[in-house]
């Protein structure tokens, strides 16, 4: 590359030359290629402020590389490979654009060097995503999508009055670390905190995650909440107040998941468990903890892929993801069962797994910095996460009760993507040393001791041995159609009955007035109609002697005037 | 017509430059009865275009040669005013017959194609005759200094433009009747202007323009004049078409061939325009009291009454030929207004308009015509969703709609803001409000017609093609100007000034030429 451009504009590029492209496997195999193409110049390009511009006095940093962004970057380009490698099968032009200017924003914001370029990018994920949730063309969707949207654009605007209020407070947009105090930084931190699914912000991700199409919610679960964690990473690294959110944050999704029966809701309930461990992570914001955020999100993103890869799998071939219809299906789809295995091995932090690496490096920062209730929680969520993620998934999909159903097995481009996903999580967890090399500070960290092993072990047996004695005696929640209540219900019961009733009153009080403008108004028009209409007075072709009674008349008034001056 | 028969060139060493007043009028007179003794179908409109072209041409060198104030004076066959014809040129009738020969020369390629979609073909040397003829008369009626000899143009343009109506018989038939109104009222218009001369003649005993501001000058206003301005004014006024005596007007221009239509829209009322302003201003005194109360009390209600009057008309139709005709009735308004703000800003706006308002109604009238070509109606249900069928004319009329509504950018911006203007440097700010609130009610029926062009299907049975370059073209050649004239306003606003200021400067220009034109006739 003899110049270096803004890695984005390659999936901006990719998008554009898509639909130009017939559809097939050409455009399949672009989807393909541009992430390739940017992974391969991120991998290459050198640290530094790579290109700026100045517009209307401020300087927009578009390519901001240093580790941090870099592993973000890559793993993005990761992702988006494999999403797209996963959707192959897609035919639907829209979801294919959506993913690639989804990718591509998400990248952009990550090499984002000051607010406003961020913001735009920041808007460009929430406006590309929400396609992909539009893309399932249900009502139900459309209705979801709409939601999800109104609180990314939410989450946008907060985040450009935070910039703003910001830019007023120290005259810089430059994005760097900030101290949380001032009303721009809040607002900057609420604008993170909604796109990273803090507590009570949260419901949007188990509202659209599952609503989105089955090859859509893997590229969905990648970027958005990934793009936040780094966001905060980058802004607010030791800000004490993220590791109490980031603690609850893995902790309350876990009850909702263990009584969820939709899978792919049972997902993202685990998903934003897991961004509780970065949170937690960005808020001991020691150089171990941030390296163990950076590392967690990379694996993260890695294992929560494939599973969604392998319960998307699933509902690709029965139709369902809904654990109460399903079961037995390790005789048809054992592959798919295998990497969903070894997904829920990764989330749990099996030892020589990804997660096992990753976790440890945040739960390990936790007790050094004396955070032991936190330490505790974490402890304890893990032990959550295993029971929701690692056994009931596959338990429920592929084993229990038999279902009777006998669908194929997943097709040969999803087998093949989430082959090459498990390879890489099992490849993290056996080999961390390159991911390690990677993370944003100098590391000197040993996941696999004794200790670490052996605490781990221990914890994922108990849980396991809770888990088996539950389903045996028969406490364990039955996986019945049910809808479970969380927060949002207070803005998708309450609050529209809320505003439904107070909207009444003031209509009411409204029509009133507006009625009888608007009776006015008809009558108005009515008016002018009849006589200014075709058939009207004023617009009937008169006999002729009318107009000489007319010129009589002016010819009167001119004289009269005339004489009487 | 002693014009062409009694000149004389040979006893004066005069250039083609010198003769160019007459060359004006001589060249579409002279080709008129040559269609007719030619006879041929085929010559008939290349030798009006030539015509055309070469009477324009003759304008745009007049209007260089007066643009910076002062006049040309031309004694007709070697007879010196006040006893001979004259024609005098200045910027203000120089900006006019640019207007009239212009347009008539961008819309004969037009003409080309809808006269053969519309009229029968054994007509159309007549009808090029005809046209011919009302183009002289347009022109002699702006070009001429002699009173009487406007009277006489007028006719002959009046005559003409009744005939030319008529020719939309083959279509429909009510042309007939439309022009046989005009005809009748055309007629009662016309002679009350030649009372009002009449009048003019027994106070001052000239029949000069310039002779006759002379004489008003000297000795004042009395009765006589008083009635003679009366009935004049009366008299135009039917022919500019102001509001309540407009009767003769929706129809003439609706049952008209498109082509008659564009070529009066754009021309004839503004002839009648300029005649207004050439006697208020140059003959009679503005400083006269019965002159400045009779565009205040008279004048201006009724421009007001034209410009919302027609506005709600227009919006109501059903026709897009008479929406437009009642817009122009609207329009007018506008222009009426200018005049009688009586300030040096308000005739600049009268007269840019006159100009703006022709070149405007020419796009959209043209386009109405394509439209009509292609569906053989302009009743809005029959045209219907024509503009995704035909995206040039569409486009067009769209330029020329946002013109009619005065959007910025176009030239029908230019001109309302100098009349706003006009009417705060009077200090009439509620008449500024109104025309911003009259421009509201154009955008309703422009939306109209917008609306019925793209929002909806084409009807079945339309014939659903592009209109023929010979239309297209002029049309884009229009709306060009439209936006040419919206950003460069040098040569509107330049040559407006210029006219504006002659015309305050009242007779004292004239009277000056005169005394050394009547040395020389003694």
């Amino acid at each position: 590359m003899p110049d270096v451009f803004p890695i984005s504009l390659i999936f901006f590029f990719g998008a554009a030359l898509l639909l130009l492209l017939p559809k097939g496997h050409l455009r399949a195999a672009l989807l393909l290629i541009v992430p390739i193409l940017a992974g391969t110049m991120l991998w290459n390009l050198p640290a530094g402020n790579l290109w700026t511009a100045t517009i209307m006095g401020f300087d927009l940093e578009f390519m901001r590389v240093d580790k941090l962004s870099r592993l973000f970057g890559l793993i993005f380009c990761v992702a988006a490979f494999l999403g797209n490698l996963y959707a192959w099968h897609v035919r639907d032009t829209i979801q294919q654009v959506a993913a690639l200017l989804y990718a591509g924003s998400a990248i952009g914001a990550v090499f984002a060097g000051d607010l406003i370029s961020l913001f735009f990018y920041w808007e460009g994920t929430a406006i590309a995503s929400v396609f992909l949730i539009w893309a399932r063309r249900t009502e139900g969707a459309y209705h979801t999508g709409m939601r999800y949207l109104i609180v990314q654009i939410a989450s946008g605007v907060i985040l450009l009055a935070g910039a703003a209020v910001f830019y007023g407070e120290t005259g810089s947009i430059t994005f760097e670390k900030m101290t949380l105090g001032s009303l721009g930084t809040w607002l900057i931190f609420i604008a993170f905190g909604i796109k990273c699914a803090f507590p009570l912000m949260h419901n949007w991700l188990q509202d659209s995650y599952p609503a989105a199409t089955v090859t859509g919610t893997v590229v969905l679960s990648a970027f958005t909440t990934k793009l936040a964690v780094y966001a905060l990473a980058r802004g607010f690294p030791g800000t004490e107040i993220l590791i109490y959110i980031g603690a609850i944050m893995t902790l309350f999704p876990i009850f909702y998941a263990v009584i969820e029966n939709d899978l792919r809701r049972v997902l993202a309930y685990s998903l934003n468990n897991q961004l509780g461990f970065m949170v937690v992570g960005v808020g001991i914001g020691t150089e171990l903890a941030l390296n163990g955020t950076a590392a967690h999100a990379f694996a993260h993103i890695l294992y929560k892929a494939l599973l969604f890869m392998s319960v998307g799998a699933v509902l690709f071939r029965t139709g369902t993801a809904k654990g109460s219809e399903l079961g037995g299906l390790y005789k048809t789809m054992p592959l798919t069962m295998i990497f969903c295995v070894i997904g829920a091995a990764s989330i749990s932090a099996f030892p020589l797994f990804s997660g096992f690496i990753s976790k440890s490096l945040i739960l390990s920062a936790a007790s050094h910095d004396g955070y032991y209730v936190v330490w505790a929680i974490l402890l304890f969520a893990s032990a959550g996460v295993f029971h929701h993620s690692g056994i009931k998934i596959p338990y429920f999909a592929f084993f229990a009760h038999d279902s009777g159903l006998r669908p194929k097995e997943a097709p040969t481009h999803m087998l093949l993507a989430m082959g090459l996903t498990a390879f890489l999580c099992i490849a993290v967890g056996v080999y961390p040393i390159p991911l390690y090399e990677m993370l944003p500070f100098e590391i000197d960290y040993v996941p696999y001791t004794t200790t670490h092993v052996i605490t781990q072990l221990q914890l994922l047996f108990f849980s396991a041995l809770a888990f088996a004695v539950l389903m045996r005696t028969g406490i364990y929640p039955p996986e019945l159609k049910s809808v479970n209540l969380d927060s949002d219900v207070v803005y998708r019961w309450f609050l529209p009955r809320l505003i439904a009733k107070i909207a009444t009153g003031v209509a009411r009080v409204w029509n009133a007035k507006t009625s009888f403008w608007i009776t006015r108004y008809n009558n108005v028009v009515r008016g002018l109609y009849h006589t200014h209409g075709p058939e009207g007075r004023m617009a009937r072709a008169w006999p002729t002697g009318s107009m000489v009674i007319w010129l009589a008349v002016l010819l009167g008034i001119s004289l009269l005037i005339n004489f009487v001056s | 017509m002693a014009s062409e028969t009694t000149h004389d060139v040979a006893h004066t060493a005069m250039t083609l430059i010198d003769q160019l007043p007459v060359l004006q009028i001589l060249i579409p007179l002279v080709a008129a009865p040559l269609l007719v003794l030619l006879g041929t179908k085929r010559l008939s409109w290349a030798i009006t275009f030539i015509a055309s072209v070469l009477a324009f041409a003759v304008s745009i060198a007049l209007l260089w040669l007066v643009k910076d104030g002062g006049f040309i004076s031309y004694e007709l066959g070697g007879w010196a005013p006040p006893l001979g014809i004259e024609y005098r040129v200045d910027a203000a009738n120089a900006f006019v017959l640019l207007l009239i020969s212009g347009i008539s020369t961008v819309i004969l390629p037009f003409a080309y194609t809808s006269v053969r979609a519309e009229i029968a073909e054994r007509h159309h040397t007549l009808f090029y005759s005809c046209y011919l003829l009302c183009l002289t008369g347009l022109l002699g009626v702006v070009i001429t200094g002699d009173a009487f000899n406007v009277f006489v143009f007028l006719e002959i343009s009046s005559l003409s433009t009744y005939a030319l109506i008529a020719t939309g018989a083959g279509k429909n038939k009510r042309a007939l009747t439309a022009a046989y109104d005009y005809l009748v009222m055309g007629t009662i218009g016309a002679t009350f202007f030649v009372i009002g001369l009449g009048f003019l003649y027994m106070a001052t005993g000239t029949l000069n323009m310039a002779d006759i501001a002379e004489r008003i000058a000297d000795q004042g206003a009395n009765r006589t004049i008083q009635a003679a301005f009366a009935f004049i004014i009366v008299g135009m006024g039917l022919k500019a078409a102001i509001y309540p005596l407009h009767l003769w007007l929706p129809n003439a221009y609706t049952y008209a061939p498109s082509a008659v239509t564009v070529f009066l829209a754009a021309t004839a009322t503004k002839a009648a325009i300029y005649v207004i302003l050439r006697f208020s201003f140059s003959v009679f005194q503005p400083e006269f009291m019965f002159e400045t109360l009779t565009f205040e009390y008279l004048v201006l209600p009724l421009a007001l009454l034209a410009m919302f009057a027609a506005s709600f008309i227009a919006i109501f139709q059903t026709d897009l030929k008479r929406l437009l005709a009642y817009s122009s009735l609207a329009q007018i308004g506008y222009m009426l207004l200018g005049i009688a703000l009586m300030n040096e800003t308000g005739i600049t706006a009268a007269i840019v308009h006159l100009f703006n308002h022709g070149i405007t109604k020419a796009v959209l009238f043209m386009g109405v015509g394509a439209i009509v070509l292609r569906t053989g109606s302009s009743f809005l249900y029959r045209i219907q969703g024509m503009g995704r069928v035909m995206p040039v004319t569409a486009a067009a009329m769209v330029v020329g709609g946002l013109s009619l509504i005065g959007v910025p950018g176009t030239a029908g911006f230019i001109s309302k803001w100098v009349l706003v203007q006009g009417a705060l440097e009077k200090g009439w700010w509620p008449i500024a409000v109104l025309i911003v609130l009259s421009s509201l009610l154009a955008v309703i029926y422009v939306w109209r017609m917008v609306e019925i062009l793209y929002l909806s299907s084409p009807v079945v049975g339309a014939d659903k093609r592009e209109a023929p370059l010979t239309m297209t073209i002029p049309m884009v050649i229009m709306a060009g100007a439209c936006v040419y004239f919206g950003f460069a306003t040098d040569i509107t606003i330049g040559a407006s000034t210029t006219a504006a200021q002659g015309l305050l400067g009242g007779t004292t220009g004239m009277i000056e030429v005169i005394e050394t034109a009547t040395q020389a006739g003694h």
